[in-house]
């Protein structure tokens, strides 16, 4: 039985009517076609699947659609404004924040959020706010100095 | 004045796409009509499939069909092995199981639907009738003669082999010591961080297929799955859109990649499989798997004189591509960064009831140079020297090189002393050991480990490589001057986006914007071998360098003609091909597309001026080879040129790792305090890129030495299979790095690079389990087994 749900994506509404079971990642990548959010353990693990729920982090493979009933959902895709990227993302691609890209977007979106509580952490508070989020590529120096980039480009 | 890329700290290309959330990963591509798999795969290590019941699937709303091992009987050819060692036992591996299942996560039927929610639901209605068969899993217990998996090779070993050169009887008869050691090398997990993933479509009417794979080697797929379901070989085009990452575990062809093809062909439809974490953790390869004797003999002095290892490798099950072939990697680098004269390796691989083993970030050096570096602690320890010592006593001298070890190779160029002296300068050594006594005078239990390594990179030369072990790159300036370069090498992380258009807009005197590198595309690239053993930028970039540079050699006989002039008064610099008395008023920098975007005229190209010039851009070149009017003699139009590089020798890049731990008395927790990084990897193309395949090859070390471990227990049960249970090290469990070079160029190639992917992976491990064991020697530790978990740790302070 099909449920109704409205919501709104990186500041757009979207009535649809979904199954109560399908998870909120598959919401946005497979109705939506938002597929910057990733699927990378379905056990809310890896983080790759991280998006913004009313300014929460949230790991997305771990929600279900109609608990997003209400809500705004911020996924990478919104995170630039007006062409011009997010402090984070501009971290990322300033300090080699990233290698293969795969976990990248939630990444991203798990520092944004550690950002907005937290607006200039130390080298602890970034690892602990990152803790929810597997890289296997960069070895992790390169995102904490990223999202030190990013905190300072924010404050300045 | 020429650009100067090369060496650059260049911000990738490839990157606006990811940190947008905009690249294209396998379940990104979302085909209309779609078909989704999901798979049964064994609960059990061994048993005899008496039956399958699907009849209940098959009534799941949006259940299009149900495939077990029979229905694929005779259509679908083996799961490939490549390697081809004398006298090797391979078993015959399908797709999908077919009378009994030897692993778990085997699979055995797979479900096709609608949507992957109706393929997930029906493979739970999914009977197997299994007969449970006795289970062996402990590779020693394998190779004694425990319940024989393949019952028509009449045991568990799939082959025997010794390798090395010189008197290995006559060394340890000789020495005045030895030291030896059992040692451990546990199964890891790749856990590329986008799990494999497969889409297939068929075009009915065209009799065509395209394969969508997360792979490291499109080409050699597509050989491989073109013999694999019969399809010709130019009639299958295999594309690898972005890649989540590999570490060797898409360094494979697996039966899922021609199933998935083959479904498609059977239903007319896009067919796609997305792999579940859980199934990545049981069927796709697992790195290492090793149990081995190291025993070395040396003299009083600390001169190494012989070196034996004898090893069990667990191989699992089945053989994937390159199974077999792995342990024998060990063996070619077990003279690490030294002299020693007689050399040894006695291999017994070994079928488990276990997912294959295969490549994993290192792939059999890690081993090697772990086992090395682990023992040359024990002779420094028998000895009660420092470590460095007996290290920098068996260091071949810079001068030495080409240096031939006993396990047959010859070491392209070296300067290990400076990279060790370095990395001590960086550390602050001596001032270290200091700092060591006194905390241990407090109580506290600080070590310090050294790791002077060695590995193989750039594979390699064709001769020992079972597919060929060149690259190709093609390089092609088009009708507007925008560069198009095409590599067989098929990047999925490493950058070489960015690093192939340095080399390119370095020798064209062209802006990087205006070079677009393509790989992972069958239908658009030539073939290639792919991304894997470091080779890329040595091999594959080799290719781009040459091809760029043949290329020029048309581009100056055009330009050459064009000028009115002798080829050989005629110079390139700048981007600019110029009379030479012109050169120095010809104008420099770099040079512009000849039609700026935005601009481009409606009909016509532009023909290029050259009346009254001196100096014409490469990009003119090309529009004038395009347009074919005004090309010298027996010139063929166009401007492009392929080039196929075959390396003479593998590269040798070396370097030295520092680690200092401190282990807590009450929790046995390990901490890092330093960690300093001395890497070699030749000429270096981007020190960003550089530094970041250390920094992620280090964590992989670190995971190996303290954290991970794929665990079955006695019925060949998987108890790591989920990210709960495999531990995959967090930003929080790594220390600052702190690295540096040193720089001695390759002879092999003529960029000098030698490949630097896997050096974290081979160097760092024993750094930091030699650092444990060091923090540790207060309690008469001399070796510990990996992953050093601080319940193991506390168990040896607290005399448990």
């Amino acid at each position: 039985m099909k449920k109704a749900i409205n919501l709104s994506v990186n500041g757009v509404s979207h009535s649809d009517e979904v199954e109560p079971r399908m998870l909120l990642v598959h919401y946005l990548r497979d109705v939506l076609g938002l597929t910057g959010s990733h699927v990378g353990c379905e056990t809310s693990l890896c983080g790759a699947c991280t998006v913004l729920l009313d300014g929460q982090a949230v790991k997305s493979c771990t929600v279900f659609a109609v608990q997003a009933d209400g809500a705004a959902i911020t996924t990478i895709e919104g995170l630039a404004h007006n062409g011009e990227l997010h402090p984070v993302q501009e971290g990322f691609w300033e300090k080699h924040g990233l290698q293969c890209g795969y976990c990248t977007p939630g990444m991203i979106v798990a520092a944004a959020q550690l950002l907005d509580r937290n607006a200039s952490p130390s080298r602890e508070e970034i690892c602990h706010g990152l803790e929810g989020n597997l890289c296997r590529c960069t070895g992790y120096q390169h995102i904490i100095e990223a999202v030190e980039y990013a905190a300072k480009k924010a404050g300045a | 004045m020429t650009n100067n890329y090369v060496g650059q700290r260049v911000k990738r290309t490839e990157d606006p796409r990811l940190i947008k959330g905009l690249a294209h990963y396998v379940d990104d591509i979302t085909l209309p009509g779609t078909l989704h798999v999901s798979f049964v795969r064994s609960i059990y290590a061994h048993a005899k499939i008496n039956g399958i019941e699907t009849e209940a699937a098959q009534t799941v709303p949006g259940v299009v069909a149900v495939y077990t091992g029979q229905d694929i009987a005779g259509k679908i050819g083996p799961v490939p092995c490549a390697s081809a060692l004398p006298e090797l036992k391979v078993p015959d591996h399908r797709a999908l199981a077919q009378d009994k299942v030897y692993f778990v996560g085997h699979p055995i039927a797979a479900v096709v639907a609608t949507d992957r929610y109706a393929a997930r639901d029906a493979i739970d209605l999914i009977m197997v009738d299994y007969e449970e068969l006795p289970v062996v899993t402990d590779v020693e217990q394998a190779a004694a003669g425990g319940p024989v998996i393949h019952e028509a090779f009449g045991s568990n070993i799939a082959y025997k082999m010794t390798s090395g050169e010189g008197d290995i009887d006559a060394a340890f008869a000789a020495a005045d010591r030895t030291v030896k050691q059992r040692m451990l090398h546990r199964r890891l997990a790749p856990i590329a961080m986008e799990p494999r993933g497969v889409l297939a479509r068929y075009f009915p009417g065209e009799e065509e297929l395209t394969l969508w794979s997360s792979t490291q080697i499109p080409h050699l797929m597509r050989t491989q799955v073109a013999l694999m379901i019969g399809i010709p070989e130019n009639k299958l085009r295999v594309i690898t859109p972005e890649v989540g990452g590999g570490f060797g575990s898409k360094l494979n062809v697996y039966g899922e990649e021609a199933l998935i093809s083959w479904i498609s062909m059977q239903l007319g439809k896009p067919v796609k499989w997305i792999e579940t974490r859980r199934e990545n953790i049981q069927a796709t390869i697992h790195g290492r798997g090793q149990v081995g004797d190291i025993e070395v003999a040396f003299k009083n002095d600390g001169t190494l004189l012989g070196l034996r290892y004898s090893v069990f490798a667990d191989l699992g099950a089945y053989h994937q591509l390159l199974t077999p072939a792995i342990p024998t990697l060990t063996g070619l680098m077990l003279s690490g960064a030294y002299k020693i004269p007689a050399i040894q390796m006695n291999i017994t691989g070994c079928f488990t009831n276990k997912m294959a083993t295969d490549a994993y970030r290192g792939a059999g050096r890690p081993e090697a140079t772990y086992v090395v570096e682990r023992a040359l602690d024990l002779v420094a320890a028998e000895l009660k020297v420092d470590p460095t010592e007996v290290r920098r006593k068996n260091f071949p001298a810079s001068n030495e090189f080409p240096f031939h070890t006993a396990t047959g190779l010859d070491y392209d160029s070296g300067d290990y002393e400076t990279a060790l002296n370095k990395a001590q300068e960086i550390a602050g050594y001596a001032k270290l050991r200091e700092e060591q006594k006194k905390a241990r005078d407090e109580g506290r239990l600080v070590g310090i480990g050294v790791s002077t390594y060695v590995e193989i990179c750039a594979l390699g030369p064709s001769q020992a490589m079972p597919a060929g072990g060149w690259e190709s790159a093609t390089v092609r300036i088009e009708p507007t001057g925008k560069v198009t370069v095409l590599t067989g090498a098929s990047p999925h992380g490493q950058g070489q986006e960015t690093s192939f258009a340095q080399i390119v807009a370095d020798e064209l005197g062209v802006g990087i914007n205006d070079v677009t590198v393509i790989h992972g595309d069958t239908g658009v690239v030539q073939y290639g071998i792919g991304t894997f053993g470091s080779r890329a930028t040595a091999v594959g970039g080799t290719a781009v360098l040459v091809a760029v540079q043949k290329l020029k050699e048309k581009a100056h006989k055009i330009a050459s003609h064009m000028l009115q002039s002798d080829a050989t008064r005629v110079s390139f610099e700048g981007g600019k091909y110029a009379l030479q008395k012109a050169a120095a008023a010809a104008v420099t920098g770099t040079s512009d597309p000849v039609v700026p975007v935005g601009e481009a005229p409606a009909g016509a190209l532009p023909e290029p001026q050259t009346e009254g010039k001196t100096s014409l851009s490469i990009q003119d070149i090309a529009l004038a080879a395009h347009l074919a009017k005004e090309l010298p003699p027996d010139t063929e139009p166009g401007l492009s040129a392929t080039y196929f590089f075959e390396p003479k020798n593998f590269t040798f890049p070396f370097g030295t790792h520092i680690a200092v731990v401190e282990v807590d008395r009450e929790t046995g927790d390990i901490k890092f305090l330093r960690y300093v990084a001395v890497d070699d990897c030749g000429r270096v193309i981007n020190p960003m890129l550089v530094d970041g395949q250390v920094h992620g090859g280090i964590v992989q070390s670190i995971g190996q030495a303290l954290y991970e471990e794929v665990v079955y227990d006695e019925q060949g049960q998987l108890l790591t299979g989920t990210l709960m249970d495999y531990a995959v090290p967090r930003a929080k469990h790594i220390p600052q790095f702190e690295l540096d070079r040193t720089e001695t160029p390759s002879p092999v190639n003529p960029l000098g690079v030698k490949g630097v992917g896997e050096a974290g992976t081979i160097g760092a491990t024993p750094a930091i389990v030699n650092a444990v064991v060091d923090a540790l020697a207060p309690f008469g530790v001399k070796h510990l087994d990996m992953p050093i978990k601080p319940e193991n740790v506390w168990r040896i302070i607290n005399g448990h």
